[in-house]
């Protein structure tokens, strides 16, 4: 081992810098506060086989143009801040790595179906406001807090129910993706439709039927027609289409 | 307006290649539908010739004979069986019949259960059986 460490550290630089590449980055501008159109303004960034496009796009705000409008956050796809257009298809910045996208032009757009802020930074208003309106919480007259009465106990299988959806952190790429929110204002969209889901799979709560009276709407459930685009972009595996589809068994009365 | 709601629109629909082979069959789909809808006008008028006599009648006949006639019943077969054997399968997936069960996702996080197997088998077969009608269709009306 002590024989081998001298020559790796003088040899790792140099393998380190000849596996160094570089892709264009062209990164979507506009304020459509001052702006009428779109520009796109390309940037060539060096990139190494773990380099996020979040990543790069730092790299642009750190050295070439400090004014990229950008939101994140945690930078470990947990908090659902960067999520934007990546060649062509919403993904969070921060999880989607240069070497995989197979590409040496990487095309970042603010997502689809959401309000342009500046740049890359969509408004999520309307997605939090679908959200809060399918009330993201346990509805119970019992409390655990209260004296007398004692905790919640659920089984694992209880607790698998709903497991999965409540991964959501919240990112809108399965609102981007998906096709009814690319014509309809006023769908609900998979994000709420999931969260939905959550709560009343949840067997502590007693909420169920006030969220299917709000989902059983014109622009609510009826109008996914599980394409399954929300589940294929969703980076934290919550499968919104499934749980759209379980949703609607509710209604159907295939499931009580 | 446009530009502030960012809205994808109709283009949404129009690039059926970027979320795998689900959001393709929602694009045939809605293409196969909107295709039957317009065999569906374009039958009723044509059977409504008959009012006009049996000359007329005749003529409008004579239209669906001849090559681009059978071209375009072939398409019609073929949207047919693809919007009926795919129309089965989502209406049992949006019953919750066959979208998996919920559990703990793990890991890349990369195999939505709900994108199974057993939807994408649907999906070729549904392709597959509209190939095969039309063929025989074809067949039939060209009498190869």
């Amino acid at each position: 081992m002590a024989a081998i460490a001298p020559q790796t550290l003088e040899e790792k630089p140099v393998a380190v810098e000849s596996q160094s590449k570089s892709i264009t980055l062209r990164i979507s501008k506009f304020n459509p506060k001052t702006e009428s159109n779109r520009n796109f303004v390309d940037f060539t960034i060096p990139y190494k086989k773990w380099t996020t496009v979040l990543d790069a796009i730092l790299v642009v705000k750190e050295n070439f143009d400090h004014s990229v409008g950008v939101r994140y956050s945690c930078r470990q796809s947990s908090c659902g801040s960067c999520g934007m257009k990546i060649n062509g298809k919403p993904a969070l910045a921060c999880y989607t790595k240069i070497s995989e996208l197979n590409s040496n032009t990487i095309t970042v757009e603010p997502m689809d179906n959401f309000p342009i802020i500046r740049d890359l930074v969509v408004s999520f208003e309307r997605m939090f406001s679908a959200h809060k309106k399918l009330k993201p919480y346990i509805i119970s007259e019992d409390s655990e807090i209260t004296k007398d009465t004692k905790e919640f106990l659920q089984t694992p299988e209880d607790v698998e129910k709903y497991l999965q959806f409540s991964n959501c952190i919240k990112c809108g790429l399965c609102n981007s993706a998906c096709p009814t929110m690319a014509t309809d204002s006023s769908f609900i969209g998979p994000q709420a439709l999931a969260q939905a889901y959550r709560y009343v799979a949840d067997n502590r709560d007693k909420g169920k039927n006030d969220r299917l009276k709000i989902i059983d709407d014109s622009h609510g459930i009826w109008r996914c027609h599980f394409a399954g685009s929300c589940s294929k972009v969703c980076p934290k595996g919550v499968d919104p289409a499934m749980a759209i589809q379980l949703l609607r068994g509710y209604l159907l009365g295939f499931r009580k | 307006m446009e530009k502030q709601t960012n809205r994808e629109g109709i283009k949404g629909w129009l690039n059926p290649t970027r979320y795998g082979i689900e959001r393709f069959a929602y694009w045939l789909m809605r293409l196969t539908g909107l295709g039957l809808l317009a065999y569906f006008v374009a039958h009723i008028i044509e059977t409504s010739t008959i009012v006009d006599g049996k000359d007329a009648w005749d003529k409008m006949l004579e239209l669906t004979q001849t090559t681009e006639g059978h071209i375009i019943l072939a398409l019609v077969i073929g949207m047919s069986v693809f919007h009926t054997v795919n129309g089965i399968r989502v209406m049992l997936g949006q019953g919750g019949i066959g979208v998996g069960k919920p559990g703990r996702p793990d890991y890349p996080y990369n195999k939505p259960a709900s994108l199974n197997n057993k939807h994408k088998l649907c999906i070729y077969a549904s392709i597959g059986l509209a190939a095969l009608a039309m063929l025989y269709g074809l067949q039939v009306m060209f009498g190869v």
